[in-house]
């Protein structure tokens, strides 16, 4: 069918009464896509990797030089820019290992007859749909230390959450946590429902526990998708800039995007960040990639 | 539906032209600035100069955090959307080398502005580089960092009583900063929900190294040598190792949860009868005289950064002077606004208005300084004052000075001999990288 609609038109439709061939409607459709996707992404994307080889500001009507591959050499070299790598790490694995913990854990839960599951299901999901900087915003009163009310019901006292070094990456890290457990609960809510009955009636027969039920049957069915959710958490993790941005300054919070941030915005060293842009980039490619490779072998079994 | 749409975009076309033709007739200027309590005072100002002119001023505001950046993205793109720009003090090389801002060197030579405005606002806000006799912006918000405290704490008998028990000598505003310490240390009780004092933290700008420069140009120490960009025994000095000691001991005296604070927290210190003592811009006292902000409006009193051990009394600058900016199409009618600004007539209503004239004749007048109870702490205050670094490279400076100081204020990270060496090597490795040094 979707073929047919290809490559032959109604006689009867508006497309066809304007006598406008297949070939112009799907350039209509196509065309503005690809060159929105040239013009906007693909390229800024080549132009600054010329600028990476650079030592051009942003700032100054100073020509680039081309210093080969200066920038990339001093940013690898540089020890802080590799905390703030190795800050990001911790992030990513604290906050999606966290996100698919509650957010598979909740779905399992939610996974039977209960009532008012639809009414449960939206409501839970209302964390994802706010704004980041919101979310930051009122987290930031929520950790206060003097009237904030998760010190109140914990009876913390006035523990410190965003100004302690220690903990307030852990802080930004609940705070997504929070906000992103709907996203992993929603796609393993899809997969559970997936999982065939018979399967488990089968196992109830058998008189399997309900461990190797869970481990035997329904893990390794969810697991194709519960990966695309860690696929896509992990990127978003790795991208991460408003939360711990509007959340605390700490240093033991300067993710690699806010370091990236300070340094083509704030100190204009355009050529530099563009190269650590590309480091970012490479990154992340590398990681989902093993993902990628994981979710094939996941879905061959 | 082809006709509807037709008679639409007519329609629409035909706003846009209007608008247009409205705009060109109407001559506006536009300058940009931080969003606080300045910058609706020079609203006020320049409504003013509409009743009187007919052109139209706004004043357009951003958040303090994204200032610098919305500035010079606009710059760097040539853009015209503002004529004139309050720039904050440090950014005068970098917008000056770059031909951001218009030189009126010969504007300033001709209306003698060297003699009129106070001498720190010139050398800081106007002349880059140092003494090079080259000016780019008119003295404008003349600023710097000064003290407010609880004058009911202070007084108090008991608290007299047992202040001196202690510590030898009268409860007063501070005379020093070891007087300073004893008086954080004497009222900080977390028992009681009261705490010594609140200073700058926040390290996302340059808030914390205002702070940090307090003590440090307090206890005679320097930056570098802005001449000719030496660092090397004059950051990690002596004097500097031991004003940064003492500023990390003024952080424990400040209330739980401290390590991003900047103006609005420290006057809440104040407000919300957290210290007794709070560090901040005198740009921001006017909201603690005022009972409708401030419940502790009677009982607050104002000083200036107190001198350091030998003597060395100074306090970090801030304020701006406002520039032209090369890519505006009205320079000319903003040259006009500047004279117009620069009218002894103007800043005293300017003061009125609770801006902070740099006008040395207006400073020094009796009805100035009596104006308000911080009035006379801010005159004094702008005859010893010390900035940051104003090459074009400061932010560079800003954040390295932020990444070493600040773990180690909050975090207790290092010794203060280390971070400022490592700060020197920083420091030393961007100037090489600039061509500054070899």
């Amino acid at each position: 069918m979707a073929t047919a609609v290809m490559t032959t038109l109604d006689p009867n439709s508006r497309s066809a009464a304007r006598g406008m061939s297949d070939l112009t409607i799907r350039n209509l459709f196509i065309i503005p896509t690809i060159v929105f996707l040239i013009v906007f992404n693909i390229f800024p994307l080549i132009y600054s990797l010329g600028y990476s080889f650079t030592d051009f500001r942003a700032s100054s009507p100073a020509a680039a030089n081309f210093v080969g591959l200066q920038n990339y050499r001093e940013l690898l070299n540089d020890p802080f820019i590799w905390s703030n790598f190795a800050i990001t790490a911790k992030y990513v694995i604290v906050s999606v290992v966290g996100q698919v913990i509650v957010g598979f854990g909740v779905a399992l839960l939610l996974n039977r007859d209960i009532p008012l599951k639809g009414l449960l299901t939206t409501l839970l999901l209302l964390p994802m749909m706010l704004s980041m900087a919101v979310v930051g915003l009122f987290w930031k009163l929520l950790y206060d230390p003097s009237f904030g009310i998760i010190n109140y019901t914990l009876g913390l006292g006035s523990f410190e959450w965003l100004s302690n070094p220690d903990m307030a990456l852990y802080a930004v890290a609940i705070t997504d946590i929070w906000m992103w457990s709907p996203f992993v609960m929603l796609l393993s809510l899809a997969g559970l429902s997936a999982v065939p009955k018979h399967l488990y009636e089968a196992a109830a027969i058998d008189r399997a526990g309900s461990f190797y039920t869970f481990f035997r049957i329904t893990l390794p069915l969810v697991a194709p998708i519960l990966m695309i959710a860690v696929i896509f958490r992990t990127m978003e993790a790795f991208k991460t800039f408003d939360l711990a941005y509007i959340l605390t300054s700490q240093p033991t919070t300067e993710v690699i995007s806010i370091r990236l941030y300070k340094m083509a915005f704030q100190e204009w060293q355009t050529g530099r960040s563009c190269a650590l842009a590309y480091i970012v980039l490479i990154m992340i490619l590398a990681i989902t990639n093993i993902y990628v490779k994981y979710l094939n072998k996941v879905k061959e079994r | 539906m082809r006709k509807t749409m037709t008679s639409m975009l007519a329609g629409i076309g035909l706003v846009l032209a209007c608008g247009t033709s409205v705009y060109a007739q109407d001559k506006e200027l536009t300058i940009f600035w931080a969003e606080w309590d300045p910058a609706n005072y020079l609203q006020e100002l320049v409504n003013l100069y509409e009743a009187e002119t007919g052109v139209k001023v706004t004043v357009e505001t951003t958040p303090w955090s994204d200032f610098q950046t919305k500035a010079f993205t606009e710059f760097n793109a040539k853009g015209s959307a503002y004529d004139m720009v309050v720039g904050d003090s440090q950014w005068i090389g970098a917008a000056s080398e770059a031909g951001h801002y218009v030189d009126l060197t010969d504007f300033f030579n001709k209306h003698n502005l060297k003699e009129v405005m106070a001498p720190a606002t010139v050398k800081y806000y106007a002349e880059y580089p140092s003494d090079s006799g080259k000016y780019w912006s008119i003295p404008a918000e003349g600023d710097a960092v000064g003290w407010s405290y609880r004058k009911d704490w202070f007084e108090d008998p008991k608290e007299k009583e047992a202040f001196k028990a202690k510590y030898g000598y009268d409860l007063d505003v501070p005379k020093d900063f070891k007087a300073l310490r004893d008086i954080a240390e004497f009222f900080h009780r977390p028992d009681e929900k009261r705490y010594g004092v609140a200073i700058y933290t926040d390290n996302s700008y340059d808030a914390l190294v205002m702070g940090v420069e307090n003590a440090i140009f307090s206890f005679g120490g320097e930056l570098g040598d802005y001449a000719n960009y030496k660092v090397d025994g004059i950051i990690n000095s002596e004097q500097n190792v031991k004003a940064l000691e003492a500023y990390k001991e003024l952080y424990s005296f400040t209330p739980p949860g401290w390590a991003k604070s900047f103006f609005i927290e420290d006057n809440q210190a104040i407000t919300e009868n957290l210290a007794a003592m709070s560090m901040n811009y005198f740009a921001f006292f006017p909201a603690l005289i005022n009972e409708a902000s401030n419940p502790n409006a009677k009982a607050t009193g104002f000083f200036a950064n107190p001198p350091g051990p030998n003597g060395d009394q100074f306090a970090a600058l801030g304020g701006q002077g406002i520039s032209v900016i090369s890519y505006s199409q009205n320079q000319e009618e903003a040259m006009k606004f500047l004279e117009w600004f620069i009218k002894e007539d103007t800043q005293k209503k300017w003061a009125e208005l609770g801006g902070y004239t740099a006008s040395a004749k207006v400073l020094e007048s009796p009805e100035f300084q009596n104006a308000t109870p911080y009035n006379k702490a801010f005159y004094e205050t702008m005859f010893k004052v010390k900035d940051f670094w104003a090459t074009p490279e400061y932010a560079e400076l800003l954040i390295q000075m932020n990444q070493r100081v600040y773990p180690y204020i909050t975090g207790n990270q290092g010794t203060a001999k280390e971070v400022l060496d490592s700060l020197a090597a920083d420091w030393n490795a961007t100037f090489k990288k600039y061509n500054r040094v070899k």
